[in-house]
């Protein structure tokens, strides 16, 4: 073969998603020289989906401050979030939104000119008090405005983008330096090796493990299978958030700011189901209260339709002028997929698959941490990680809508800051590990050999992965399910070694795309199961029947999960930075 | 249902062909996109792009029985048989379904699209009124998928000159904004026989935008503010 091309930048950025948008805007304007290399164009990253907003005590419609935010976003965590990191993230909100406005974003307005907020669940005044109204919106088209706005910005920087360049893997030397990646051109085929004094991954998450999901099908958690290949561990991969309203069977999803503006569940026999749950909150209670309650009215026979397979959204008293104004998107979108108008009917909804609480294990600078000999939280040189594919850990068991634009900007904000601070203590390139450079050839050239006997093809193996997530590590699970299901991913990653494709072409070669996706996606589920199987109690996303109760004794720590020593755990950093720490309470709503 | 595919990989093939599909068991409510992802099952060689199946990334443009349009929003039962599924017109292919959208995300890039504030900015959000906020509904949802301007004849024949409905609408979107400082410099921008005032009002673009979009009028008004500007 050829020599491989090689390209040099101070950074490289791994995905253009908000996270990794925000990073290179940053560094860009303070003369780094930044690659951002993403496997599709940067406006069609998964942010473009984030509909209803971001949370930052602005008080534009409702007294707030960051500290009542800092409470709340902890008693969602289920007290499992960092608390340093989210005071960290909390303090910074209001920046980080006048930043997002300052850059073009249409957010939506109030009378007196400010930007307007809405209520979202999981929000209180004064440390459980009264609703909040913390969620800074665009329409319901947030994450749309903000993704589109940030790459705009980033054309003004002259970023340098590598688009539709797909990440194979990391590049580390012995000593444990992370050195850049080897990344190949999905429009030629062609290879390069990306070396950088530092490595930021904004991958995303990995919404693909489930059959019924929110999520794009780009979100097959690669920078996750990439940290794992690495050594890095995962972090408290059992917390997957089910969005309490996906459409019932289709999993689009119907933003939680339409309960914000005023919406809510009904179950088959016509009544406000979440009164029985969340009597103070109702259906603006935390997202995994809300998915369970509507999971409980199902299995107990009072879900809605024929099959009682799920419960309505209704938005119809909300009247045509709100809907259109403050919910154009999900109008959009239920007439186009159910033929059903909001404004005149209510809408079929499920919990549905949505977001990677879990990650890649950070500290508040966005540099990954691992453990190391007796220290829990060792960092690896010139690697960093931002956003859903990170795990600061700012949402802990369970996040509130509204906080993961927060967090993809203040922490891939913050990352840039690190990042900027080191490249000035380290202003050379380290050398080359030939060795890695093999080893990463090896598995892109993987799916290149025919063996002249086909294998299983990737879109099997991918549908039973989808499927046995669904079943075994869902909204409810227990040891029997969960041991299954162990069993039974360990059998599928297996039957992955041997799957082939059946196209070896070097032009934009989607089969091969995929099939490096689903091995991604492969080590995601893996690490999932795993944590979830052993973790004996319930707390946030992660309900065991048979385990009913949080169990702080025993189970307040973070999960670590990798390929090499299986599972291990950390503790919570329960100390914020300057404020008292949130002790663990019984957490109603 | 039957479909007749463009089919082209320039390792394999000396030219493009179209080739023939059938689909079993199709579901109601299926969309175009469902459908091209079972096809896809059983011929791994077929390429196109998709990502979110739900119209907001953009990614699965291409041309339907004819139109532009996007696979995840376009249901099966619209579509006459047997369907015809070719790459967006006007973009070199790359490969099947596949264009290449460099010189459409050029001209995006030509019209210098994003907020230009000169006045030093204030610690808090820019003010700005829901009157003022409104006037970039309809402009500011476009998500790149080119539709517009791969239906546009004017963008057809000049791609490289006449910026096309998809990067005026961008430039109208910042025109528009209350916030932006930048208004002369803009307009003087898209002065000069091609960059604009190639649009004829042929109104292709309003015709196929998957967002509902206006380009027509939006191009309408930045003539306005020209005449106005130049007063």
């Amino acid at each position: 073969m050829a020599e491989i091309q090689r390209r040099k930048f101070d950074t490289l950025i791994i995905g253009a998603g908000g996270g990794g948008l925000r990073a290179a805007l940053k560094l860009s304007d303070a003369d780094a020289s930044v690659a951002v290399v993403s496997k599709v164009f940067p406006t069609r990253s998964h942010t473009v989906a984030a509909q209803g907003g971001m949370n930052a005590a602005l008080a534009n419609v409702l007294p707030d401050n960051w500290h009542w935010h800092m409470f709340d976003t902890i008693k969602g965590s289920d007290y499992l979030g960092d608390q340093d990191a989210i005071e960290y993230m909390c303090r910074a909100a209001p920046k980080a939104v006048y930043e997002l406005e300052h850059f073009g974003v249409p957010f939506s307005r109030l009378d007196n000119g400010k930007i307007y907020q809405r209520p979202f669940g999981g929000q209180s005044q004064n440390f459980g008090g009264d609703q909040a109204a913390r969620t800074c919106a665009a329409a319901d088209r947030t994450g749309h405005a903000i993704l589109h706005s940030l790459y705009q910005q980033n054309i003004r920087a002259k970023t340098h983008f590598f688009d539709e360049y797909f990440s194979v893997d990391l590049l580390k030397n012995d000593e444990g330096h992370v050195l850049g990646a080897l990344i190949f051109n999905i429009h030629d085929g062609q290879p390069i090796i990306i070396e950088a004094k530092t490595t930021l991954l904004a991958t995303g998450g990995a919404g693909q493990l489930y059959r019924t999901t929110t999520n794009a099908m780009i979100n097959t958690g690669d920078g996750l299978g990439m940290a794992l290949r690495a050594g890095v561990p995962l972090q408290d991969m059992e917390f997957f958030q089910f969005h309490p309203t996906g459409i019932a069977g289709r999993g689009m999803l119907i933003t939680e700011g339409a309960r914000g503006e005023g919406g809510y569940l009904v179950n088959g026999d016509g009544e406000r189901l979440m009164e029985r749950y969340a009597p103070k909150a109702k259906d603006l209670a935390s997202r995994d209260v809300v998915s369970r309650a509507i999971a409980t009215e199902i299995r107990e026979g009072r879900g809605c339709g024929p099959n009682k397979d799920h419960v309505m959204l209704k938005l119809d008293h909300l009247g045509e002028d709100v809907i259109q104004k403050r919910l154009p998107g999900i109008r959009q979108t239920c007439m186009t997929f159910l033929g059903i108008d909001p404004a005149e009917a209510a809408i079929p909804v499920f919990p549905t698959a949505h977001y990677t609480m879990g990650g890649i294990p950070t500290n508040k600078n966005g540099q990954v941490v691992m453990p190391v000999k007796d220290t829990p939280e060792e960092v690896i040189e010139g690697l960093y990680a931002a956003g859903e594919c990170a795990c600061v850990s700012v949402h802990g068991a369970n996040r509130l809508g509204g906080n993961s634009l927060l967090d993809i900007l203040v922490f891939g904000r913050a990352a840039a800051n690190h990042i900027i601070t080191y490249l000035k203590e380290n202003r050379y390139h380290r050398s080359m590990d030939e060795n890695a450079v093999d080893k990463a050839m090896e598995r892109f050239q993987r799916w290149d050999t025919d063996s002249g006997k086909a294998g299983e093809s990737v879109n099997v193996i991918r549908d039973e992965l989808k499927l046995l997530m669904e079943e075994h590590c869902g909204v409810f699970r227990n040891d029997e399910v969960l041991q299954q299901g162990v069993e039974k991913i360990e059998q599928l990653a297996e039957r992955l070694k041997n799957a082939s494709i059946g196209d070896h072409s070097d032009t934009y070669n989607t089969a091969r795309v995929e099939a490096l996706e689903l091995e991604n996606l492969m080590a995601c589920g893996l690490a999932t199961m795993h944590s979830a199987y052993a973790r004996k109690e319930s707390r946030g996303a992660h309900s065991r029947i048979d385990y009913p109760e949080r169990d702080d004794k025993n189970w307040m720590r973070h999960s670590l999960y990798s390929f090499e020593n299986g599972l291990d755990y950390k503790p919570v950093r329960t100390k914020p930075v300057s404020v008292d720490s949130f002790p663990p309470k019984p957490r109603v709503y | 249902m039957r479909f007749n595919i463009y089919r082209y990989n320039p390792d394999v093939n000396a030219k493009p062909y179209m080739q023939d599909y059938e689909l079993k068991d199709i579901e109601p409510g299926m969309m175009l996109l469902a459908a091209l992802l079972k096809l896809k099952e059983q011929d791994e060689t077929l390429s196109f792009r998709r990502s979110c199946g739900e119209g907001v990334c953009g990614s699965d443009s291409m041309n339907i029985n004819g139109v532009n349009g996007l696979a995840c929003v376009t249901p099966l039962s619209d579509l006459k048989e047997p369907v015809e599924i070719r790459p967006l017109p006007g973009l070199p292919v790359v490969r099947d379904l596949i264009v290449d959208m460099e010189p459409f995300y050029h001209q995006y890039r030509e019209v210098k699209p994003y907020l230009t504030v000169k006045d030093p900015m204030p610690e808090v959000e820019l003010p700005q009124t829901p009157e003022q906020r409104e006037k970039l509904d309809g402009l500011y949802e476009c998500i790149l998928c080119a539709c517009c301007s791969a239906s546009c004849p004017s963008f057809w024949w000049n791609p490289d000159k006449f910026l096309g409905p998809a990067a005026l609408l961008q430039a109208s979107r910042f025109i528009e904004d209350s916030r932006d400082q930048a208004l002369s410099e803009r307009l003087e921008a898209l002065e000069g026989p091609f960059k604009l005032f190639r649009c004829h009002t042929i109104m292709n673009c309003v015709q196929v935008c998957p967002k509902s979009l206006n380009p027509t009028r939006a191009i309408g008004n930045i003539k306005k503010k020209m005449v106005k500007n130049s007063l």
